[in-house]
């Protein structure tokens, strides 16, 4: 009793906080809106811009800024060293960089292709929506339970105990006698992590594929089969033009999700046996090592990875919609 | 031209109290979350104030049984607070330690728990908002708050009662640059071996009491078809760590406190022929093919197997023969097996890794937190006085699941036969040799870097041991 009281207390609190603070938009709002003539345009700009631009600089700007700046630092952040941090990760990182660079390329392609291949399997099939949402369903699934669960996939036990692992019982089954040690398995165990996020990221695109196809007009597609146009050609030629948008905007979106992601590779091996990668050493490098130079050098590293990405994401939107 | 302009002030109007509401819907759960804790800790706050004027009041008659706290009176009505990264149902087992000397001596002892310690102390310390008392399990962590400024140096009754008390080496660890700041607090006694002593019995298996004893055994449960050792080094984020223990349990028993203590500090290399000649001991027992990995598989798989799972083989019975894991292991075998009993004639229970050579008696090595102060109030200096002393530690090892190293509190205040008990044995042995975690003495970039991660590699890519040293030492920070 006495806890639901206190509880109700902290809502009654919480909700006097928000009221408050919605009476204060409020107040301003009503005397941004008693402005006139010549005050009233950079009136209207501060009161919409003012808070968004205070907000980014503080949760955007000031953070890159002192990353940028810790970047060329120490360890503990109170001694410039240079280019060192960078020289570190170029030397003794590469193969780091080179498992991310693989996670960019792969997982968003596989993702994309696997999901435009699923969408055109199930269009028009019967109970479509059944089919769908269990290949959704992934998606629902945090990173980490993911990885849980396919940890226990990918379990290994010597070949005459029972087997835990359901894919190594499986090749046994297939007369593989002695299967690998999946998550040991050098270079594989990378390509076998990345099947957990493509597992995770595949429903999205089919989802959002599906809806694409559906809205190709139907006159489009009719006028291309009186033409002749059938099978590979009708999809090459009208259906992949006619989702183009779509398409990029799917592999984009996943790119930037693995480009953040290090939840998989955390949970399964560490970084250990060759499986590391940029975002899991950075969070060893700052949180657990303390290095708040190498992190930050490595976050740069991963920033500047990023805006090719966007700035190829934004020339596609803007081209498409020129020819719109 | 005034109807548009009064228009898009409407606009101006209708759109601020959308946004508003908008914003005050997204405020909403950082609002109620921030003032949740802030509104428990007052809570708890006034609680602890309501008890501590009681207890001031009853300070003053100097109840009966108060006699033991003479040495902490006339801090009557005052409060301390303590900031730990012990979380419940450990902190009621504290406090309960505790409750006595806050009735007689008035002192309210204020504990505050977080699972973000290590993160927060420095924090606070910076923000002038110290706590009174923090429980730091790392002398490192100590060490570093020192060089920073804030802590004080420890009271001269916890000093007296150290000096009495404990093995010389807790001291060093409490002590940064010739000054004592810190008394140990917990322990644990990572020197050990688990086994299942109803297998034991089942085989007329003996414990051993020499290393050359435990090789016997060993060879002897291969004989007999049974993998003599299991190990796992899969633990999250921080995998590899008890591949560290055992390069430690190796390191202190080949060559001592003082070799042990320069490797810590880096005046011997990894690449050095004493820690060469460690990981070629370890090279013959755990990543050896005829002794592991029970349970699971060959060498490898020791490195893909969660800690926590190692000791498996054990409790099936003869899958795997032996585990090297510290005290705290005792918790885990009931995952395995719910009735398991550990106890000397349990499912499970612990021998102590023998020492190597006579000139090195009983090498322990172990890990603790210490009772650090912040300021030197008069309370704050009772209340860390008495966290050191006999009577304290007594109570809170008479409570379970919790050692102290401290030689004042008798044996049979732990549980018969448990492994508090025999733990306790150990580390308060003032003949034996005690060091402390290398890896939590070592600078992060080794201690919780490249030691684990190189180790890992030892085992799992079967890394040449001369790479792994150098890679280590590589890791070692410049300055």
């Amino acid at each position: 009793m006495e806890e639901l009281l206190l509880g109700l207390e902290k809502l009654w609190s919480g909700f006097l906080g928000i009221a408050a603070f919605g009476v204060l938009i409020v107040v301003l709002f009503f005397l941004g809106s008693r402005f006139r003539g010549r005050f009233s345009h950079p009136a209207a700009l501060l009161i919409f811009l003012g808070p968004a631009v205070v907000l980014l600089i503080m949760g955007l700007i000031v953070p890159a800024v002192r990353t940028i700046s810790a970047s060329f630092q120490n360890s503990s952040g109170k001694e410039p060293v240079g280019w060192a941090n960078y020289q570190w990760i170029f030397d003794s990182q590469s193969d780091v960089i080179v498992n991310s660079l693989l996670w960019i390329v792969i997982t968003p392609i596989a993702s994309t292709a696997l999901g435009l291949t699923l969408a055109l399997l199930l269009d028009r099939m019967r109970r479509e929506s059944v089919a769908k949402s269990l290949i959704f369903m992934p998606m629902a699934i945090s990173f980490v339970g993911a990885s849980i669960i396919w940890s226990l996939i990918y379990e290994y036990r010597a070949p005459d105990k029972p087997q835990v692992g359901l894919l190594s019982q499986i090749v046994m089954w297939f007369g593989v006698a002695d299967p690998p040690k999946w998550l040991l398995w050098q270079p594989f165990n990378n390509y076998l992590l990345m099947v957990i996020m493509v597992w995770i990221q595949v429903g999205f695109a089919m989802v959002v594929l599906s809806a694409a196809i559906k809205a190709i007009p139907g006159d489009v597609v009719e006028a291309a089969e009186l033409d002749g146009a059938t099978g590979w050609k009708l999809f090459s030629k009208v259906t992949i033009p006619m989702i183009r948008a779509t398409l990029i905007v799917v592999v984009t979106t996943i790119m930037f999700a693995v480009l953040k992601i290090f939840d998989i590779v955390r949970v399964m091996t560490n970084g250990n046996f060759g499986t590391q990668i940029v975002p899991n050493e950075m969070y060893a490098q700052a949180f657990v090592q303390f290095d708040i130079g190498r992190g930050s050098a490595l976050a740069v590293v991963l920033f500047v990875a990023v805006i090719p990405l966007i700035v190829f994401n934004v020339y596609q939107l803007r081209k498409d919609r020129a020819t719109r | 031209m005034t109807a548009i302009k009064r228009r898009r002030g409407m606009t101006l109007l209708a759109g601020g109290l959308a946004a508003g509401m908008l914003l005050a819907a997204c405020g909403g759960s950082d609002d109620s979350a921030s003032d949740t804790t802030a509104e428990e800790t007052a809570a708890e706050d006034t609680a602890a104030e309501d008890t501590g004027g009681d207890e001031a009041t009853d300070g003053g008659d100097m109840a009966a049984g108060c006699e033991a706290y003479a040495d902490y009176m006339g801090n009557e009505g005052t409060s301390v607070n303590v900031f730990t990264s012990i979380l419940p149902p450990e902190q009621q087992l504290f406090e309960e330690a505790w409750a006595q000397f806050e009735e007689c001596t008035g002192i309210d002892i204020v504990y505050e728990g977080s699972d973000q310690f290590e993160a927060q102390l420095p924090t606070r310390i910076a923000g002038g908002n110290a706590p009174d008392i923090a429980f730091i399990p790392q002398p490192g962590l100590l060490a570093k708050l020192v060089a920073d400024g804030g802590p004080v140096p420890a009271s001269a009754g916890a000093t007296a009662f150290v000096d009495e008390y404990w093995n010389p080496a807790w001291k060093q660890y409490g002590t940064v640059d010739g000054t004592f700041y810190a008394a140990p607090l917990g322990s644990n006694m990572k020197s050990f071996v688990w086994y299942n002593p109803q297998t034991f019995a089942a085989n007329g298996y003996t414990v051993p009491t020499t290393w050359d004893e435990l090789w016997a055994l060993s060879d002897q449960m291969v004989a007999d078809g049974i993998k003599p050792w299991c190990g796992g080094l899969e633990s999250g984020g921080a995998t590899g760590w008890p591949a560290t223990d055992w390069l430690e349990q190796v390191m202190l028993r080949l060559y001592g406190g003082d070799v042990y203590d320069q490797w810590v500090n880096h005046e011997i290399t990894f690449q050095s022929p004493e820690v060469e000649a460690a990981m070629d001991v370890i090279a013959g027992w755990m990543k050896n093919p005829e002794y592991v990995n029970g349970g699971y598989g060959d060498v490898q798989t020791i490195a893909i197997t969660p800690f926590q799972d190692a000791g498996a083989g054990i409790a099936a019975g003869t899958e795997c023969g032996m585990l090297q894991q510290a005290s705290f292991y005792a918790n885990f075998w009931q995952n395995f097996d719910e009735s398991a009993v550990v106890g000397p004639e349990g499912t499970a229970y612990a021998f102590y890794l023998p020492e190597i050579s006579s000139d090195i008696p009983q090498p322990v090595v172990g890990g603790g937190e210490f009772v650090t102060a912040f300021s030197d109030r008069p309370e704050v200096q009772a209340v860390q006085s008495y966290l050191a002393s006999p009577d304290f530690h007594t109570n809170k090892a008479a409570l379970g699941n919790w050692v102290s190293a401290n030689s004042g509190v008798p044996l049979d205040t732990y549980a018969a036969g448990s492994i508090d008990q025999l733990s306790a044995e150990f580390l308060t042995n003032p003949d034996g040799i005690f060091r402390f975690d290398a890896s939590d003495l070592m600078p992060a970039a080794v201690g919780a870097g490249a030691m684990w991660t190189e180790m890992t590699a030892w085992f799992a890519e079967d890394k040449p041991t001369s790479e792994v040293l150098a890679d280590i030492d590589a890791a070692w920070p410049a300055s």
